[in-house]
C-alpha cells in the first residue's frame, strides 16, 4: 500500500487508525545528518575545494534592459565594441594592457599540476589576457607560456624570491580570498610531492597549512611601507594589485587604495579555493553581487574609479556575468573555477571514476586529495598524463573568446562601443534581495531597498 | 668608496644606483649617510657589494638581499633582511619585529636584541642574535638556524617545521609543537661554525637546542575516511 500523497510505503493501519506520513526535517536534512555522522566517525571537519555551493543572490538575478527608442543600439559584428583594459595606470612604469577584461585568477602549482598551469598560460596568452601564480611560487611552465603573468605575494611566501619578482608582469599582494576571508591556505599531504615540497621548502607528505596573516606587516600603514619596498625592489615598474575577499568591500577597497594599490582584486564567496574547511567556504564572506557596488563607491569617494582598476571574481561563468560585473563598475573580472571546467575539470566523461570516488561529475570537490580523474588538480604523475596542456590551452582560449563575444553582444545591444561604457542604468533586478545588494532598481520600478530619499 | 647622502638624493636614486651594480662592479664599497630611519634602504640588491648604512634604518632594510653585505651601523626597523636569499646583513644595534622573516638563505647577524617574531617563517636563513629575542620568534619556521646568545621570549618556535633553534639563556615558554632536543655532536659542530660566523663570544656547549615535535605535521584523524 502506498501513501496517497508521497507515494511512500505505508504501514498497515492499526485498528483502522491512519498513520502519519514520515516527514523529513527541513532543519535536519539528510545531507546535514550525513555530515553529523561523518564528523562523529572521523573527528575532523570536512575539507574540500571550490567555492560556496549554497544558493545566493547572483548575476542571474540581474537583467539588461537593452536599447529601444531612448537608447540607440550598435550593429552586432559590424560596429566596434572594444574590450581592452589597461591595469596599473596609477603608479607603475609598465601598466598591463589586456585584449579582453577576463583574467585568470591565482591558482597554485601544487593545487594544480604543472601541465594544468601550462594550459592556463597557453589559453590566456592566445586570448590576450593574463594568468596568476598562487601559493607555491612561480613555475617555468607558467612563466614560459604566459605572456602576462601576475605573481602573487602571499602570507606563506612559499617560493617567493626577488628574481621571480623581477620577471613577473605585476605583483598581487593577497590579503584574502572570497572562499575564506580571514583564512590561510591548505594543501594536504597527498599533494606534497617532491617537487612541491622543494618549492615550498617543507617536508614531503605533511598536511601543510599556510598562514592567514602576512609575517612582516600588520594593518594598512605597514602595508603601505611593504608596497614601497616591493616597488623599490622592482624599480617601480610593476603594477601592484591587492586582493581581498568579499568581507567589507567599502573599507577594504578604501584602505587598499590608501596603501598605494594600482589595482584592487575583489573576490566573492563563490570564488574557489584548492582546499579549506567546508564550514568556512559556506559561512564566511559575502556574495560578489553584494560587494561590487560598495567597492566602486569607495573608489568614487576617493575619486579613483578607473584610475585604480577593480577586478572582480567569484562565480563568473558567462559573458553575461562579465557584462553585468562591468556594468556595476568593475574594470575586469577574473575566473578560476570556470577556467578549470573549461580545461576539463568535472567533465561527465569521467563519470565512472567520479562514482568510484563516491561523487558525481559536477559535484567533485575533493581537489585536495589529489585523485582528480581529469588530471588537473593532482600531482599524481599517472593522472597528470591524462591532461594535454595544448588541448587544454585551446579549450580555454575558445571559452574566453565565447565569453568576450557574449559580453560584446550585450554591450552592443545596450548601445555601448566599449564594455567599460556599460553602466548600472543598463540593468534591472529580478528580486528584492538582488536589488538591495546591487543597488539596481527592481524590474518594473525605479526603486531598490535602501535607495536614498525613499522611506524603505 | 662611494658615499651616498640619502637625505639629499632620495631613496629611489639610492636603490637604482645599487641595483645598477653588476657582479664585476668596481664600486664594491658604499657608504650611506643620513639614513634617518628611512624605509626600504638597500632592498633587492643582487651584486657582491658592501653597503654600510651610517645610522638607523626603518622597515625592510636589505629586504630580499642577494649576494650583498649590508651593515647597519645603528638599529634597524621591522622586517630587516626579510626574505633574504644570500649574502650577509649585520645590525650593530637592536632589530625590531620580524627580523629575517621568510629568509631563504644568507646570514643575519644582530649584535643587540631582536624584537618579536624574529625568524618568522624562515626558510633556510641563518640568524644569529647576540642579545635576546622577543615573543613568537621562529613562528612556523621551516628551515635554517636561529642562534640566540641571550634569552628567548614567550612561545618560541610555535608551529615549527624543520628549523633548528639554539638558545643559550632562558626560554620564557615554548610554542605549540616546539620541544627541547638533544645536542648531538653534529649540532655542536654546526653551532660552533655559526657562533664563529656571527662573531659571538659564546661556547656551543652552553646552548640548548629546540626543534619540532612534528605532531602538527598531519591532521589528527580518529578514523580516516
Amino acid at each position: 500500500m502506498k501513501d496517497d500523497h508521497t507515494g511512500a510505503p505505508r504501514k498497515p493501519d492499526q485498528g483502522g487508525v491512519p498513520r502519519t506520513t514520515p516527514i523529513q526535517s527541513a532543519t535536519f536534512t539528510n545531507p546535514v545528518n550525513a555530515e553529523i555522522r561523518r564528523a562523529a566517525a572521523t573527528g575532523i571537519y570536512d575539507i574540500r575545494g571550490g567555492g560556496a555551493k549554497r544558493k545566493v543572490p547572483h548575476f542571474d538575478d540581474l537583467l539588461f534592459l537593452g536599447a529601444s527608442i531612448s537608447r540607440y543600439p550598435l550593429e552586432g559584428y559590424r560596429e566596434k565594441c572594444e574590450t581592452s583594459v589597461t591595469l596599473g595606470t596609477r603608479f607603475a612604469k609598465n601598466p598591463i594592457k589586456l585584449d579582453i577584461p577576463i583574467t585568470i585568477a591565482g591558482m597554485s602549482f601544487g593545487a594544480l599540476s604543472g601541465p594544468a598551469k601550462e594550459a592556463l598560460g597557453r589559453g590566456a596568452t592566445m586570448a590576450g589576457t593574463s594568468t596568476t601564480t598562487g601559493d607555491g611560487g612561480m613555475t617555468e611552465e607558467e612563466r614560459g607560456h604566459s605572456n602576462k603573468l601576475i605573481y602573487q605575494y602571499l602570507p606563506s611566501r612559499y617560493g617567493m624570491n626577488p628574481d621571480d619578482l623581477r620577471r613577473c608582469d605585476a605583483i598581487e599582494i593577497v590579503v584574502g580570498q572570497g572562499a575564506k576571508p580571514g583564512g590561510g591556505g591548505m594543501l594536504l599531504g597527498q599533494k606534497i610531492s617532491d617537487r612541491v615540497a622543494m618549492m615550498r621548502n617543507l617536508p614531503k607528505g605533511i598536511d601543510q597549512r599556510s598562514a592567514c596573516r602576512h609575517p612582516d606587516w600588520t594593518g594598512p600603514d605597514d602595508l603601505e611601507i611593504k608596497i614601497l619596498e616591493l616597488r623599490e625592489i622592482t624599480n617601480w615598474e610593476k603594477p601592484i594589485y591587492i586582493k581581498v575577499g568579499g568581507a567589507r568591500p567599502y573599507f577594504d577597497t578604501t584602505l587598499a587604495v590608501k596603501a598605494g594599490a594600482d589595482v584592487v582584486v575583489l573576490d566573492g564567496m563563490q570564488g574557489g579555493t584548492a582546499a579549506t574547511q567546508d564550514v568556512f567556504i559556506e559561512n564566511v564572506g559575502q556574495p560578489i553581487l553584494a560587494c561590487i557596488r560598495e567597492a566602486v563607491r569607495a573608489l568614487q569617494d576617493l575619486d579613483m574609479h578607473r584610475e585604480v582598476q577593480l577586478i572582480v571574481s567569484g562565480g563568473i561563468r558567462t559573458g553575461a556575468d562579465v557584462a553585468k560585473a562591468m556594468a556595476m563598475g568593475a574594470d575586469a573580472v577574473a575566473i578560476g573555477t570556470a577556467a578549470l571546467i573549461a580545461l576539463g575539470d568535472n567533465d561527465p566523461k569521467w563519470e565512472a571514476e567520479y562514482n568510484a570516488l563516491g561523487t558525481t561529475a559536477g559535484a567533485y570537490d575533493d581537489w585536495h586529495e589529489g585523485q582528480d580523474p581529469a588530471g588537473i588538480t593532482t600531482q599524481d604523475p599517472e593522472l597528470m598524463k591524462r591532461f594535454d596542456p595544448v588541448e587544454g590551452g585551446r579549450r580555454l582560449n575558445n571559452y574566453l573568446k565565447v565569453m568576450t563575444l557574449e559580453a560584446q553582444t550585450i554591450a552592443r545591444a545596450c548601445g555601448k562601443n566599449h564594455l567599460h561604457n556599460l553602466e548600472p542604468e543598463d540593468l534591472c533586478a529580478l528580486t528584492m534581495e538582488a536589488a538591495a545588494m546591487a543597488k539596481i532598481p527592481l524590474a518594473g520600478t525605479d526603486w531598490y531597498p535602501g535607495k536614498p530619499g525613499t522611506s524603505y | 668608496m662611494q658615499t651616498f647622502d640619502l637625505e639629499a638624493e632620495g631613496l629611489r636614486a639610492l636603490n637604482s644606483a645599487l641595483h645598477a651594480q653588476a657582479a664585476n662592479t668596481n664600486q664594491t664599497v658604499w657608504e650611506i649617510v643620513n639614513p634617518k630611519g628611512s624605509h626600504a634602504i638597500a632592498v633587492g640588491l643582487d651584486a657582491p657589494i658592501e653597503v654600510n648604512v651610517k645610522g638607523h634604518t626603518g622597515y625592510y632594510c636589505a629586504g630580499m638581499n642577494k649576494q650583498a653585505t649590508v651593515h647597519v651601523h645603528g638599529s634597524a626597523g621591522p622586517g630587516t633582511a626579510e626574505n633574504m636569499m644570500s649574502g650577509t646583513v649585520i645590525v650593530e644595534g637592536d632589530a625590531s619585529q620580524y627580523a629575517g622573516a621568510t629568509g631563504n638563505g644568507g646570514t643575519l647577524i644582530i649584535k643587540g636584541n631582536a624584537s618579536s617574531r624574529c625568524g618568522i617563517s624562515m626558510k633556510g636563513i641563518d640568524i644569529i642574535v647576540h642579545g635576546n629575542i622577543g615573543h613568537m620568534s621562529a613562528f612556523m619556521a621551516q628551515s635554517g638556524n636561529l642562534v640566540v646568545c641571550g634569552n628567548a621570549g614567550e612561545a618560541l618556535g610555535d608551529s615549527l617545521y624543520e628549523a633548528k633553534l639554539f638558545v643559550r639563556g632562558s626560554v620564557k615558554s615554548l610554542g605549540a609543537d616546539c620541544i627541547e632536543k638533544e645536542m648531538r655532536p653534529e649540532h655542536i659542530t654546526l653551532l660552533e661554525e655559526l657562533l664563529e660566523r656571527g662573531g659571538c663570544d659564546a661556547k656551543a656547549s652552553e646552548f640548548k637546542r629546540y626543534g619540532s615535535a612534528r605532531k602538527l605535521y598531519n591532521f589528527n584523524i580518529d578514523n580516516a575516511y
